[in-house]
């Protein structure tokens, strides 16, 4: 019998491969659940899920939200924009505030870097990290990997690429560590001013050639351009980010062999790719999606088994 | 621990007959009828019992189903060893089918309990009837009677019936162990 070997989902830096393999087989389980004529199976009925969101969010609060109801949880939504924080509350205050309604598991997307290690050392509930600052976004990974274990079979020696804005994306980390634990080849590319220093410490490889790139690679996973969280200009313009590192019908024609298109999310179309290629029946962006729900269906569902009753 | 042998390979085909004449008897063609096997015991005793109908009783067309219950359990978290789930094969709707429960040994009526719940994501079922191989008299913790059964026993709590098939650990036995 099996059990995940951490007591929350912080990252994947804390997982093992046994865990990873453990997730996706309980949420290929989930997937045949969540494509019956009635959805739903009663398992949490007496859990409690408060969902915290100090950052926005559309589709991964939907995705967690929709997962936890499948599950028959109990759900609360708190989103940073309309509470207390603004007030100047600070977050083990907010957060014990909702525990005190007798909260099981707390699903959190933070603006800072450690924010979901930093509760779970404070409270006493299951913490699933939705994202923390650019550090990690570990179902994010999860899904990423199920959809391309999903597609190709194996991710064992598989060639993945990401492409776009990794010094601010948490999905490029998790990602990374994701892959590696099941034994794919992971090359980053994207602008070097968008590329963290220190990145190749972490067994990646960096190309700043995109064309090079997809050629290399089984696997693209396109990340957006993260604006919002850029104080300087990193490149001159967004037409010539587009010109360097778009990603194109064209080029995806070019290539002699036909490579799997992934992006998390939301996605700027005719920016980092243009609408035919992610409407193309090389992308997978809504097999992730749906796999979204059944990952985290799985990751909520092995966490809760833990909750003391 | 001894064990004791309760049924041999003779009696089970024996036993095995019977039923599915039984089902016959209830539901001529099985036009209207699914069959669906609990996981993961119940859906060796399921398949056999497909195979006969169809191989020794011409029943053409049968559908049968192998349903997991685990999401459906009312022991989640309140086992020292989690559960851990198998695969649903449901290739059909149940609306408005008779559905036919199969198990091997029903014992505290709990894991039909959880099958009778799971059932209803398919569909709203015309009824539903169980068949078991083994029903352990005396120990149900729910009010839950099989429809159809191979073998009715007393067995205290501390003794674990145990079924063996030929598909899988080389004969059928049915047997008795007391720990």
């Amino acid at each position: 019998m099996k059990h995940l070997s951490v007591e929350h989902l912080l990252g994947i830096k804390y997982l093992n491969k046994n865990d990873i393999d453990l997730i996706f087989e309980t949420a290929n389980h989930f997937k045949e659940v969540i494509n019956r004529p009635i959805k739903k199976v009663p398992s949490l009925r007496d859990i409690t899920i408060a969902n915290l969101f100090f950052e926005n969010s559309t589709r991964t609060k939907l995705s967690f939200e929709l997962a936890e109801k499948r599950l028959s949880a109990d759900v609360i939504n708190f989103s940073a924009s309309q509470s207390s924080v603004k007030k100047g509350e600070t977050l083990i205050d907010t957060v014990n505030n909702i525990l005190s309604m007798k909260v099981d598991i707390v699903v959190m997307r933070h603006p800072n870097v450690g924010a979901g290690v930093f509760l779970s050392k404070h409270v006493n509930a299951k913490i699933i990290n939705a994202g923390d600052g650019t550090h990690e976004h570990p179902t994010q990974a999860l899904l990423d990997s199920y959809s391309i274990k999903e597609k190709l079979g194996t991710l064992k020696d598989k060639k993945i690429v990401i492409v776009g804005d990794i010094l601010h994306s948490r999905v490029a980390l998790s990602n990374i560590f994701a892959l590696q634990l099941q034994g794919a080849k992971v090359k980053v590319c994207g602008p070097t001013t968008l590329i963290p220093k220190f990145i190749t410490s972490l067994g990646v490889e960096v190309e700043t050639n995109l064309k090079k790139a997809l050629e290399w690679c089984d696997v693209a996973n396109v990340l957006r351009v993260q604006h919002e969280r850029m104080d300087i200009k990193y490149f001159p313009s967004t037409r010539e980010y587009t010109q360097l590192f778009g990603i194109n019908q064209e080029i995806l024609d070019n290539l002699g062999k036909k490579i799997t298109i992934m992006h998390p999310g939301p996605i700027n179309r005719g920016v980092e790719i243009t609408s035919d290629v992610a409407d193309s029946d090389q992308s997978i962006i809504l097999n992730q999606v749906e796999n979204g729900v059944a990952v985290r269906m799985a990751v909520i569902y092995l966490l809760a088994e833990q909750v003391k009753r | 621990m001894s064990r004791k042998t309760l049924l041999n390979s003779k009696e089970i085909e024996i036993i095995l007959h019977r039923l599915a004449c039984q089902l016959i008897e209830n539901h001529n063609d099985f036009k209207e009828t699914v069959l669906i096997g609990l996981q993961p015991r119940g859906t060796f005793l399921a398949k056999r019992l497909a195979n006969l109908l169809a191989k020794e009783y011409n029943i053409k067309n049968l559908k049968l189903g192998l349903l997991d219950i685990t999401f459906y359990r009312d022991d989640f978290r309140r086992r020292d060893e989690p559960l851990e789930a198998t695969s649903t094969e449901m290739d059909f709707l149940i609306e408005n089918k008779n559905v036919v429960l199969i198990d091997d040994v029903l014992y505290s009526g709990r894991s039909v309990r959880a099958g009778l719940t799971a059932i209803q994501s398919y569909g709203r079922p015309s009824n539903i009837e169980l068949l078991v191989l083994i029903d352990r008299r005396f120990s149900r913790h729910l009010p839950i009677q099989p429809n159809y059964r191979g073998r009715q026993v007393d067995a205290i709590n501390e003794e674990k019936v145990l079924v063996t098939w030929a598909a899988t650990h080389k004969k059928d036995a049915v047997f008795i162990e007391i720990k």
